[in-house]
């Protein structure tokens, strides 16, 4: 390290005799960078034009959108634009945090969210059970099967939801029945809402959810099993201290990308889920904002809610990544 | 434990995984093709009974699914074809060595993957440019991603040969001429898998048709599942609360909804579940490329 220095100062001597000089090397880099660029815009210039359409795109549907996000801070009139609207600062902010409503919505998002993550789990249960497979039939057949109900649009989903816990005719409730139980109004029953929600949520996209790991665990150095093997370590043994640790990385990582998106998971199901009976339960701060914005057309006041929700998010994210980055070493970032 | 035993259990553990995510899908295609009342009293519980095409029937006969078909179609192709024309020739200017100010032009994408302006602002700037009640407000909003752009990015960069292209640029052809006559044809397999990401999430999406269409011939076929699966099931299950329906055709809608459902389940599901046993590999392809980048 010294000796490079040193050599780097040798270099550096020789053309430092005056400051005037110095700064002419600098104005002629500088001029020579921006001459290399403009040369280079020239040369290739079809590759600029091929960034053109996605550039524009990002800019129009995301990038003004940001902009717009000012109507939170102002009292939107769609005849004034954006930009002609009043100021009103934090009114509509304060308006939600003041309103009964307010409590719920967070309450039922949270744990909404929280019941999802608790079940973050499963799918790496599953990648090991499936990683213990041999290649074969078996193996092919239950990842095929398994992957199949990511597949299944969240109408049809939900409509399948809907048909199976009906409580007369669904195939739940005559079950329950047949076996001497009273049918549960499931989809009107507050207290179902949030299982329902999340398992269903398992359903789809448990197997779904292995890829990643399987992907992982297709990595693990065979030689670390082999030395397991001849030391005397069972199979459970092996994935609890070889198979698992392995995959901590990818876990960490997908665990900051779940905490990342923690309150806006399954916005569009919950809205098709939710019905009048439920809403106790079911009202999130997404529905809530899809209401009052697109329904009611107040659309200041809901775009607040939603840069307050988007705030949450980035504050969590930040939050989770710090932790993680500290604990494990892992991290987005 | 002995191996035996481990391997005993734990294919019992995943056979019973694999029964209780397949048990609903064979619920459906056996549902639909049973005697209605055979499936509401619950004796319809796994194999069909008294097999009756008449809810197929009825769903053929329905214009309402036929046109949401027709429009569904039409906006993942069009949506997809789009989609692969923006994608692709972006994504591969951004993996090319020669590009400056690439860094720039990443962060400009990728910093829409953290933040965004939400709904509301959303809905304007597809309302502000008179978008709504359009073919457009279905394909344009979603039109690419950070995500899909750095899956392909990292394709092209791992499977495009520099020399190749400086080869060719010797030989005096130009950026549009290499990309399309000699990176499309290398790149089959992310151009497959970018096209089947983007056309399932258009053929399953109802969100951006439910906010942006109100002119009912332009609904795709989600919307009308919805109205269907959904929409009439809660007004039935609220207590007979279907408004503006005399109380026969009520009924008589009711029977309709639960012969009718089961099979627009698979008539709007088949497409993608008859494809998905050849082109899984592509997806699952999809999304290694884009984990091993994060």
């Amino acid at each position: 390290m010294a000796i490079r220095e040193e050599k780097l100062n040798d270099d550096y001597i020789p053309l430092d005799y005056s400051g005037k000089n110095r700064s002419l090397i600098e104005k002629t880099n500088f001029r020579k960078k921006f001459k290399n660029f403009n040369k280079n815009v020239k040369k290739n210039w079809q590759l600029y034009i091929f960034l053109l359409p996605a550039l524009i795109f990002f800019f129009i549907f995301h990038y003004i959108p940001m902009y717009g996000v000012q109507i939170a801070f102002k009292d939107f009139y769609a005849t004034l634009g954006i930009w002609g609207s009043p100021w009103i600062g934090f009114d509509h902010f304060e308006r939600f945090f003041d309103s009964y409503y307010f409590f719920r919505l967070l309450k039922n998002t949270l744990l909404l969210s929280l019941y999802g993550i608790l079940l973050f789990p499963l799918p790496i249960i599953f990648a090991l059970a499936l990683n213990e497979l041999r290649n074969g039939p078996f193996k092919k057949w239950s990842q095929t099967l398994t992957y199949a109900p990511h597949f299944i649009s969240v109408v049809v989903l939900v409509g399948m939801i809907i048909a199976f816990l009906d409580p007369i005719t669904g195939i739940v409730n005559n079950i329950i029945v047949q076996f001497g139980g009273e049918a549960i109004p499931f989809l009107t029953d507050p207290d179902w809402f949030r299982h329902i929600f999340v398992w269903s949520g398992q359903w789809q996209s448990l197997g779904w959810g292995t890829i990643i790991y399987l992907a992982a665990l297709a990595g693990v150095n065979p030689e670390l099993h082999e030395a397991a093997k001849v030391d005397g370590a069972t199979r459970m043994q092996r994935i609890i201290h070889i198979n698992i640790p392995s995959i901590l990385p990818t876990v960490v990582v997908l665990f900051i990308l779940n905490i990342g998106s923690f309150m806006a998971i399954g916005f569009e199901k919950v809205l098709l889920l939710q019905n009048s009976l439920n809403s106790e339960t079911s009202d999130v701060i997404q529905t809530f904002v899809y209401e009052t914005g697109l329904l009611e057309g107040q659309y200041s006041f809901a775009a607040a809610i939603g840069l307050f929700e988007s705030a949450i998010n980035i504050v969590l994210l930040i939050t989770v990544n710090y932790l993680a980055r500290k604990t494990s070493n892992n991290s987005l970032w | 434990m002995s191996d035996k035993v481990f391997d005993l259990l734990n294919k019992s553990f995943i056979g019973i995984i694999v029964l209780i995510v397949l048990y609903p899908l064979v619920f459906v295609i056996s549902a639909s093709i049973s005697d209605p009342s055979a499936v509401s009293t619950g004796e319809m519980w796994l194999w069909p009974v008294d097999i009756t095409l008449d809810g197929f029937k009825l769903v053929f006969q329905n214009d309402a699914i036929w046109l949401g078909y027709r429009n569904t179609v039409m906006y993942t192709i069009l949506g997809t074809l789009l989609h692969l024309i923006v994608l692709l020739p972006c994504a591969y200017a951004l993996s090319r060595k020669e590009l400056k100010g690439k860094k720039i032009m990443l962060w400009f994408i990728l910093f829409t993957m953290l933040f965004n302006g939400g709904l509301i602002p959303n809905y304007l700037v597809v309302k502000s440019l008179g978008m709504l009640d359009t073919i457009w407000a279905i394909v344009i909003p979603g039109l690419v991603g950070a995500w899909s752009i750095l899956v392909a990015r990292s394709f092209f960069q791992q499977s495009i040969p520099d020399q190749l292209v400086e080869a060719s640029k010797m030989d005096g052809a130009s950026d549009f001429k290499i990309f399309i006559k000699v990176v499309l044809p290398l790149s089959m397999p992310i151009i497959a898998v970018m096209a089947l990401f983007h056309a399932v999430g258009l053929w399953n999406q109802y969100f951006s048709a439910l906010i942006y269409l109100s002119d009912e011939n332009l609904f795709p076929l989600q919307l009308i599942l919805r109205e269907i699966l959904i929409v009439n099931e809660a007004a039935a299950s609220a207590g007979g609360g279907g408004p503006a329906h005399a109380a026969g055709s009520f009924v008589e809608q009711v029977k309709l909804a639960s012969q009718v459902k089961y099979a627009v389940i698979i008539v709007s599901t088949l497409p993608l579940l008859v494809v998905y046993p050849f082109v899984q590999k592509f997806f699952v392809k999809g999304v290694l490329i884009g984990s091993v980048k994060e």
